[in-house]
């Protein structure tokens, strides 16, 4: 993890939507019912501070709660890539 | 059926020396165009061999005449090599990255093999990566010292743009010749090519210094003959004329083994030429101009930029067909339609087949001709021969017509065309209209379709296209018809409504004071066009009278509800329900306008859920459509026949209203100059994040404003609010209370970057005033109003005031434009999929819903998928 110590956790901060890993199960379901492989989906870097934060490996499929002015909250995938 | 083929792939390549003699019919090797009797010469820049472009002319290569021959290259054999102004860059990176004596990348052989394994696999899956592979090898070569292949020490390569090399010798700065450049980028082995992100097979670098210069056929550089008869050649031919002249005297200086300062000499001015002709607008390089000063168009200047070949002829181009005029008012004809001067629809034309249902109509157009509205500009024949009926005879054509011919005929009444104004902002910018041809030089356009296209008479221009295909016709009138567009895909609201007198009209007709005889009823109803019967009239006695109200019902299907304020309802005239003597609450009962007036919040553009959004809803386009054309026209018929105007007076104040304004300024006087005082002293509290200064100016311009604010409520109170000023006002058909304010009582503070105006001279804005006068006056508060007239020294602060705003607008539009064009390419080719996700062609995802709620705006209630007091109120009736 980063080398400096944080002074604050991130994923507490306002603007953080929740992240969360999505088990690789329902993964698998996602994808199906999107009909999309999974590098068609938006992606998210490693090195992106909460996919470290959370422990996100290249490969994985991060599910995220945001908030929407027009539909309240919603719920995207990224996929996780190395670079 | 043609075969059909998909492009799978495009691939760039360099072209090789050999590709460019291969393709090229000819050496050009001299610079003169022409002999003497006017033929171009062999061997020249005009080579007949380079194609045929003169009517009549026969190709001698391929044989074709001048409509199908395609064009030929030739070739000029550089005496000597030179770079390519467009590679400079890469040969920069190469030369970097490789070594001076064998050529090799500078890693060494374990490393590069390991890169080009990975390199490999990379392409294959992930040919992005391949590219950032690629650059990281670039980097890394480039750092080493010492060729760990032969060990032949490495210098510093200098790039001097445009096209210049040096090498940092030990024994000082050496400029390495295009010839050199050349030998060493020959010595790359294909295998480091590739790790240097090339494909040897198209593209070996050194190609990237041309030996061979290819030499456009042509039709590229079409030469103009002038009424005089002197050729005017294209700047291409020009500069490729200057090209040859070097080249030969380079070759010759070279044959005779001339001194080596005169060859470099040429060879540099061979290169200059080159340069110049592939792009002219090279930094540090002066531009190549013709005698006349002008400076000649390179290769790169004609694609380049917004008149260049991609945006200017294949992204956009001109088209047949099409129209372009003034645009002015015409409010006896539908939204739907559009009128076409006829000039101009004699010579648009709708090319319609021949069948036996209609070849008389067409003999008549064909009889009528060219000259003769509605008439027929040509005929086509079964075998595909276009006649022209100018030179024609009409009654031989005309009798001869039969089915299967085509007959290319006038724009007539009821013909289906895109009109559309610029800037096309959004889709309403372009709207399917339907012919009407009358008398005079303009469109005409009904104005209740000035919003969506943003336009207003004052001069403005707009443009029509003729659709020529039935399928284009069919897709027009069933999706882009302006009925079809009163809905607003941006905010789910009308945008096609009442705007200044329809608003006005609309208001003084529901008046509950205006009560209409029963002539003006029916002038009112038959300028509106009804059909039925005349209500029975409110008041019976003591003589028959009509409420505007009675009228407008006359419009309304029979089972709408609505209810709503009005804008009016505002102030003194505010009325929370429909038990309100002020009648600005608008109560609609089956059909009924029972209370309330019309105003810019009922019938006015772009405003969401109004009276007419739900009327369109819930009834229909067709219904809007009867309304907008049938019970509007009855508001401007009103407003004609009772009389609007505005006067002086309107914006009057007795006296007592002076007084008092007087008053509330000599106390917003005060409290600036203890405020002043207070600043001066040193006392002053300072705004967070302020100096001390800003927050006296802050401090003063609250206080003003809020002067400025009373003066505004003293003012409205005062004018007589059934003034046609404040009507206006009032209703939303024009201007704002503000506006009033300004006229009747003070202009107020004027601003620049939203500051009081302090910048001119020392310490003041202008020498009437003491330096360090910071009082309301000396910074632009400006007292009178435009009744009272302005002080020379308060034109003065408006001017300013009024400059910035100008300024303003123009910095916007053209900023917002560039923005609105980078987010429509970005964005032009993302589509919403049967299951409502966002996706690009290639299926990757934007959205995982569309809108993130699913909700198309132009079918849903305001935004909102559904608007449930309406649904309930429409299912059991009406709400309590």
């Amino acid at each position: 993890m980063a080398k400096q110590k944080k002074k604050f956790n991130i994923l507490e901060h306002e603007l953080v939507p929740r992240h969360e890993i999505v088990p690789p199960d329902e993964a698998i379901r996602i994808l199906r019912e999107l009909n999309i492989r999974p590098e068609q989906l938006p992606w998210l870097r490693v090195t992106d501070p909460v996919a470290r934060e959370i422990g996100a490996k290249p490969g994985d499929i991060v599910r995220i709660y945001r908030k929407s002015p027009t539909a309240g909250e919603i719920v995207v995938y990224r996929y996780v890539v190395g670079y | 059926m043609v075969e059909e083929k998909i492009i799978k792939e495009i691939k760039f390549g360099i072209l090789s020396p050999d590709e460019i003699r291969k393709m090229s019919v000819t050496a050009i090797v001299t610079s003169e165009l022409y002999d003497e009797d006017g033929r171009p010469v062999p061997g020249g820049l005009m080579d007949p061999r380079l194609g045929a472009i003169a009517p009549g002319q026969v190709c001698m290569t391929c044989g074709n005449d001048a409509k199908t021959c395609p064009g030929h290259f030739g070739h000029i054999e550089l005496a000597r090599p030179v770079i390519h102004v467009g590679f400079a860059k890469y040969i920069h990176d190469i030369l970097r990255a490789t070594c001076r004596r064998c050529g090799r990348v500078l890693l060494p052989e374990a490393e590069l093999k390991r890169y080009l394994r990975l390199l490999d696999r990379l392409e294959e899956r992930w040919p992005l990566l391949a590219k950032l592979l690629v650059t990281v090898v670039k980097k890394k070569a480039s750092k080493v010292t010492e060729c760990p292949h032969c060990g032949e020490r490495q210098y510093k390569i200098v790039f001097d743009k445009p096209y210049t090399f040096y090498e940092d010798r030990p024994e000082g700065r050496i400029q390495l010749t295009p010839l050199e450049i050349r030998t060493r980028l020959e010595r790359i082995p294909n295998d480091d090519v590739r790790l240097l992100g090339l494909d040897p097979q198209s593209a070996r670098p050194e190609w990237m210094v041309l030996t061979v210069l290819p030499v456009p056929p042509v039709h590229v550089r079409p030469s103009i003959v002038l009424e005089t008869g002197i050729h005017a050649e294209d700047d291409l031919t020009h500069k490729l004329a200057d090209i040859v002249r070097t080249n030969e005297r380079l070759r010759e200086l070279l044959d005779s083994g001339a001194p080596q300062t005169l060859i470099d000499e040429h060879w540099a001015l061979l290169q200059y030429h080159v340069a110049t002709y592939i792009d002219n607008e090279l930094p540090r390089i002066p531009v190549a101009r013709h005698r006349g000063g002008r400076p000649l168009k390179g290769l790169a200047q004609r694609l380049k930029g917004k008149e260049g070949r991609f945006r200017g002829n294949l992204s956009g181009k001109r088209v047949d067909y099409s129209a372009r005029t003034v645009i002015s008012p015409d409010p006896n004809i539908s939204i739907n339609e559009v009128g076409v001067p006829v000039e101009i629809a004699k010579i648009l034309t709708v090319r319609v087949p021949v069948t036996s249902w209609n070849i008389e109509e067409m003999r008549r157009y064909v009889l009528n001709g060219p000259d003769k509205w509605p008439g027929a500009n040509y005929v086509i024949r079964s075998d595909g021969r276009k006649i022209d009926l100018r030179y024609a005879d009409r009654k031989r054509i005309a009798e001869m017509l039969e089915p299967g011919w085509f007959v290319e005929r006038h724009l007539r009444d009821g013909d289906i065309v895109l009109f559309n104004r610029q800037p096309s902002l959004h889709r309403m910018s372009i709207m399917a209209h339907i012919v009407k041809v009358l008398p005079g030089k303009t469109f005409r356009l009904n104005l209740l379709v000035c919003p969506p296209y943003n336009a207003d008479f004052d001069g403005d221009e707009m443009n029509l296209h003729v659709p020529r295909t039935e399928e284009a016709q069919a897709e027009a009138r069933e999706l882009m018809l302006v009925q079809y567009h009163i809905l607003s895909p941006r905010y789910g609201g009308p945008i096609i409504g009442g705007l200044q007198d329809y608003i006005s009209g609309a208001y003084l007709l529901t008046s509950k004071a205006t009560l209409l005889s029963i002539e003006d009823v029916v002038d009112l109803l038959s300028a509106a066009g009804y059909r039925g019967e005349i209500p029975e009239p409110a008041i019976l006695s003591p003589k028959k009278r009509w409420t505007g109200k009675q009228l407008v019902s006359l419009f309304l299907p029979k089972e709408f509800n609505f209810r709503g304020k009005a804008r009016v309802s505002a102030g003194i005239f505010a009325c929370e329900n429909e038990w309100c003597w002020n009648d600005s609450f608008i109560t609609i009962k089956k059909g009924e306008l029972l209370t309330g007036v019309l105003d810019k919040k009922a019938v006015g553009a772009e405003q969401p859920e109004n009276m007419m959004h739900w009327l369109i809803k819930e009834y229909g386009t067709d219904y809007a459509r009867y309304v907008y054309d049938h019970m509007f026209k009855m508001f401007i018929r009103f407003i004609e026949k009772r009389g609007f105007t505005m006067t002086i007076d309107d914006v009057a104040l007795p006296p007592e209203a002076k007084e008092k304004i007087r008053e509330v300024l000599k106390e917003a006087e005060k409290k600036v100059y203890e405020l002043i005082e207070i600043y001066k002293q040193g006392k002053l509290e300072p705004v967070p994040g302020r100096t001390l200064e800003e927050s006296l100016e802050l401090r003063i311009l609250d206080v003003l404003s809020e002067a400025r604010k009373k003066v505004e409520d003293i003012t409205v109170n005062y004018l007589d609010p059934f003034n046609n000023v404040f009507i206006m006002a009032r209703t939303g058909a024009r201007g704002n209370e503000l506006n009033i304010t300004q006229m009747a009582a003070l202009l107020g503070q004027q601003s620049v970057r939203g500051e009081r105006i302090h910048r001119g001279y020392l310490g003041r804005f202008l020498p009437h005033f003491k330096p360090g006068d910071l009082g309301p006056a000396a910074r632009g508060f400006v007292y009178s109003s435009f009744y009272d007239g302005l002080s020379p020294v308060e034109v003065f602060f408006h001017a300013a005031g009024g400059r910035e705003g100008l300024v303003d607008t123009a910095v916007r539009t053209s900023q917002s434009g560039y923005m609105q064009r980078r987010l429509i390419n970005a964005l032009q080719d993302l589509r919403v999929e049967y299951d409502g996700t966002v996706r690009t062609p290639y299926g990757e995802l934007v959205q995982f819903v569309y809108g993130e709620d699913g909700v198309d705006p132009m079918k849903s209630a305001h935004g909102k998928a559904v608007n449930i007091d309406r649904e309930i109120e429409r299912v059991i009736g009406w709400r309590v």
